[in-house]
């Protein structure tokens, strides 16, 4: 006897959004990315298609990083001396956006300039992250919102502090704002709440609920995700945005990946462990509803994205 | 599905004659349903309620145990599809798949018995291991034996089992598998050496038909191979069968095993398989990174969400402190202390780790939380009395809450605050050169 599937029939939806703009759109990105519109929980295709699979992002710096892992300089090479020549490889490793992470040293000029010369250096949508710190943030974020009008990047981190500034600057610009919260439902939601209230429509802001590496909190993040991911199906709108993850950033932090000296040789082979810190982290988060995920190993970016590709149906 | 204090009520006498040592027949039905009380205590309920009774406590999902001389994996009796609603319980057991006629088997086995690995102060290892049947398997069986006792999983026909089953008899090992073929094969042989038998079919509806055949033979405890060609396949097979079973669908209601089969593709199946419901991993590859990254996320995942792992509060004394070491604060979150303590070993620099009871929060979260502030590390330093332990009374902060700095100095007035960086892998670097 043929055994009835149950099937989760879930009244609400998760919002679309779409990053960049086409010359038709008034911008000059070659391709748009559009994240979002499920009606399921992650890849349960047999209850409701899914329209838009999740994307990988690669995330770039403004200036050389001294702090990253000696892996990731070693792959990236001299590209990462200039803004421009990052992108173009990083769209040549697979990248379906790009994420420009400024640095604290940057001046609005230096960060106008690395954003327009990413912009022309490759067609993929862009994200543009300040570099964490409130007032800073606001002074790079602005400068960058003004030049890149009409692109429809997006803005980021936009939080607590100072989502006032950056969605200002987003809704005078049109761009998408980026909002994180830390590792908390109710905390994300309430951002949400704020920034809708200044009259940014949903289908503008992107959601990050803050990760924690594999080994380094990353089942907190996994269960915020499920839950956000769960009320967002159960119709809670201020839950329903695609969500955008940092797992490059938090996985190449973790000591397993970012040091190769001086550690346990129960460890294993440095680099083939560094790339399963950022892979195993992402598709965790995958599983758990990330539907941006932000990645930094070229080889990181092919794995995950053929992962991808195997959890849409062909 | 578990029954609630009320269903359970309506299925006993109700006369309150307090024999079973409540007041009530409804007291003692909330004492079942919280499983504090054995229905036995009750000297008066029907055989047909004791029947629904057995069969609503029954786990939705069989605990299946596999034995070997040296330790067992356990899989089976969860409850809920997502960890946050309750927690996962059974770890999935990671086993190595070797071959039979590999002539180099005693070595490998050797190789991966041996891995250990520390996590959090834990230590982990490599659960069992694999053996498929290309070659003697009774020989094969026996070498593995002569290195270590760790489950086995045994891979192979009826005719080749055999001779592996009365190598290991005595054991609890698991059989793979039984179809449509060879079912009845092997679940004879599977009773005759009360082993676990696993299931495969091409599909939900014929593993299930499979598993209550072979249960009619008497065989109690199998694991389910759902296939799977790809990624996404598996995700919904293993979805699918964790919701039926958590509906009481008898036939689906045991472990699911998880082949995660070599290649490039294998870290990313095993850890989907770890994250959404196995009971058991096999890989193909010993490879010491990969079964770090994956018995981490394994350890994650089964974390019981509402009781982050924790480390006693307390002074730390780490590479043999002195009166002139330093004090370092941090909190009792478990990968937080460990992160800490981990980097200040291994910089060689003596100095004292004082953990702030923060609810087992790491730093940023507990200052989000008003669960670490400057009143709570004042309180630990005077509770732990750390002035006495140094002459130099220099406190290190973390450098995400180098805000406090300023009440901390109001809390601590004869000590030094001094700001930290904001992650352990720094504090060598700044230890050598602000606190030298």
């Amino acid at each position: 006897m043929p055994i009835e599937i149950p099937k989760d029939k879930w009244p609400g939806s998760v919002q679309t959004v779409t990053l960049g703009a086409t010359a038709a759109e008034g911008g000059t990105r070659t391709k748009t990315v559009t994240v979002g519109g499920q009606t399921s929980m992650p890849f349960m295709h047999f209850e409701a298609p899914a329209p838009h699979p999740p994307v990988v992002a690669i995330e770039i710096k403004s200036k050389r990083p001294e702090d990253w892992s000696p892996l990731l300089a070693e792959t990236w090479g001299e590209a990462m001396d200039a803004p421009a020549k990052w992108a173009a490889k990083a769209q040549e490793a697979g990248a379906d956006l790009l994420v420009l992470a400024l640095t604290l040293n940057d001046t609005p000029e230096s960060a106008v300039a690395a954003t327009k010369a990413v912009l022309s250096a490759s067609g993929l949508p862009l994200i543009v992250f300040g570099p964490g710190q409130v007032e800073k943030d606001n002074e790079l974020l602005v400068a960058v919102a003004e030049a890149a009008k009409g692109e429809k990047i997006g803005l980021g981190i936009c939080e607590d502090k100072n989502y006032r500034t950056i969605v200002a600057t987003a809704l005078a610009n049109g761009h998408v704002v980026t909002a994180r919260a830390p590792m908390d439902v109710n905390l994300s939601k309430q951002l949400n709440i704020l920034i809708t209230d200044m009259g940014l429509p949903l289908d503008r802001i992107l959601m990050d609920p803050t990760t924690g590496a594999l080994g380094y909190g990353m089942e907190y993040g996994y269960s915020v995700m499920e839950r956000l991911r769960l009320a967002a199906l159960q119709g809670d709108r201020m839950t329903q945005l695609p969500m955008i993850v940092t797992v490059g950033f938090e996985a190449w932090k973790a000591k397993e990946a970012k040091v190769g000296e001086g550690v346990p040789a129960a460890w294993g082979d440095w680099k083939r462990r560094a790339i399963h810190w950022e892979t195993i982290t992402a598709m965790a988060l995958i599983e758990s509803g990330a539907d941006i995920l932000v990645l930094r190993h070229p080889e990181s970016v092919a794995l995950i994205k053929a992962a991808i590709a195997e959890l849409i149906p062909a | 599905m578990a029954l609630s204090g009320i269903q359970i009520y309506k299925l006993l006498p109700q006369t309150n004659c307090k024999e079973c040592g409540y007041p009530t027949c409804l007291a003692f039905a909330m004492k079942l349903a919280a499983k504090q009380a054995e229905l036995s205590a009750c000297p008066y309920v029907s055989e047909e309620s004791k029947k629904q009774l057995a069969e609503s406590a029954a786990p939705p999902i069989r605990l299946v145990t596999l034995k070997g001389p040296e330790g067992e994996v356990k899989a089976g009796n969860e409850v809920c599809l997502f960890r946050h609603e309750k927690t996962f319980y059974n770890k999935p057991g990671l086993f190595i798949r070797l071959q039979a006629s590999d002539p180099n088997l005693a070595e490998k086995v050797r190789q991966a018995a041996a891995y250990k690995v520390s996590y959090v102060g834990i230590d982990f290892t490599v659960d069992g291991f694999a053996i498929q049947a290309d070659g003697d398997l009774g020989a094969a069986v026996k070498t593995v034996r002569s290195v270590t006792g760790r489950p086995l999983i045994l891979m192979g026909d009826p005719a080749s089992l055999p001779a592996g089953l009365e190598a290991c008899s005595g054991e609890t090992p698991m059989i793979y598998a039984a179809d449509a073929s060879n079912w009845e094969a092997l679940a004879d042989l599977a009773a005759k050496y009360k082993a676990a038998l696993a299931v495969k079919g091409a599909s939900l509806d014929e593993i299930a038909d499979l598993t209550q055949k072979i249960q009619a033979k008497g065989v109690e405890d199998m694991v389910l191979d759902l296939g799977g060609k790809t990624l996404g396949d598996w995700l919904t097979l293993s979805t699918q069968v964790r919701r039926l079973a958590l509906k009481n669908f008898r036939p689906l209601g045991y472990p699911v095993i998880a082949l995660a089969a070599g290649g490039e593709k294998e870290p990313l199946v095993a850890a989907q398989a770890i994250a959404k419901y196995a009971g058991f991993v096999v890989l193909d590859t010993f490879s010491p990174e990969l079964l770090y990254a994956l018995l981490v996320l394994r350890e994650n995942i089964y974390t019981d969400p509402q009781k982050p792992i924790q480390v006693q509060p307390g002074i730390y004394e780490i590479n043999k402190p002195t009166a002139e070491s330093p004090v370092l604060v941090t909190t009792n979150f478990s990968i937080t202390y460990f992160a800490v303590a981990n980097e200040v070993e291994g910089s060689g620099l003596p100095a004292w780790l004082v953990v702030c009871d923060a609810e087992g929060m790491s730093v940023l979260t507990a200052w989000a939380a008003g669960k670490f502030d400057a009143e709570r590390i004042a309180k630990s330093i005077k509770g732990f009395d750390v002035a006495s332990k140094v002459s130099q009374k220099r406190l290190v902060l973390p450098g995400h809450v180098a805000v406090l700095s300023g009440e901390l100095e109001e809390e601590l007035p004869d000590w030094e605050i001094k700001v930290g960086p904001r992650e352990a892998v720094d504090l060598p670097a700044y230890m050598k050169q602000v606190l030298a």
